[in-house]
């Protein structure tokens, strides 16, 4: 039984869709942010595996998970000030409460 | 590597990789999931190492296990009082089925198809390689990324500083 690149995009949906269950049903601003960072992470090892097993020699899509990793880090500063902000005028943090965008 | 290792080495990480994701999600304290979270990052690093990434690995492990983690903690630390956990909202069914319907859809076409193969030998190590495209083809979208960074740093101090 040799890992081939199937396995490790099996593991890559399975993380994705655990990602997608918290993205989903989390009531917490910041649980929610924590899932998004685990569906990116989900795609960075689809990305590398790609990289790894159809173009060994190219590395392309290890740059592309390198861009990645980097609009991440970005996301997760604002929407964690973001965040702070919010529960500084509201007093929580829950997504259910958020109700100040709605008619 | 002899066949057999590998194979046993990657199902070991991916368990935990995948154990700690599902933590991730199903502990009640938030601050344990943050740590779980970690957990998965450190996880993800070890499956780079046997896909022969070992500059993504690095990269990783400062970046997710260390920075990200080190801000996530600090937001938690900063919005939390005792009453709020890592609860479920009301959509927790349809969120199963969603989620469960993703995985089933994606798992089944990706196992199935079979992907073009290239049987050459990867490059190790990949750090000067990695450098080479990304200072010269890559450049542009290099540049792009770091106005981004210094773009979400101004906007992250504006949107969090006391007014």
């Amino acid at each position: 039984m040799t890992i081939t690149v199937n396995h490790y995009l099996v593991l890559s949906a399975i993380l994705f869709s655990i990602g997608l269950y918290g993205v989903l049903s989390k009531r917490n601003a910041i649980a929610i942010l924590m899932c998004v960072e685990l569906m990116l992470n989900a795609v960075n090892v689809a990305m590398v595996a790609f990289s790894r097993y159809v173009v060994p020699t190219i590395l392309t899509g290890q740059i592309f998970a390198l861009f990645i990793m980097t609009v991440a880090a970005a996301e997760a500063a604002v929407g964690l000030a973001i965040i702070i902000s919010i529960y500084r005028n509201r007093e929580t943090v829950n997504v259910d409460e958020f109700d100040l965008m709605k008619w | 590597m002899n066949e057999t290792v590998f194979s046993i080495v990657f199902y070991v990480l991916a368990a935990i990789t995948v154990v700690a994701a599902a933590a991730v999600v199903w502990v009640r304290n938030i601050f344990h999931a943050a740590l779980f979270l970690v957990l998965t990052f450190v996880g993800v690093a070890a499956l780079y190492i046997t896909l022969n990434a070992d500059f993504l690995a690095a990269v990783q492990v400062l970046i997710y296990a260390g920075a990200v983690a080190v801000l996530l903690i600090f937001a938690i630390m900063l919005t939390q009082n005792a009453r709020m956990g890592n609860r479920s909202n009301n959509q927790r069914g349809p969120a199963i089925l969603i989620s469960v319907l993703v995985l089933i859809a994606v798992g089944w076409t990706v196992w199935n198809t079979v992907w073009p193969a290239a049987g050459e030998e990867p490059t190790v190590p990949t750090t000067a390689p990695i450098a080479q495209l990304l200072f010269n083809q890559y450049v542009l979208p290099f540049e792009v990324a770091s106005v981004l960074l210094l773009v979400a740093m101004i906007g992250a101090i504006i949107l969090a500083r006391e007014d």
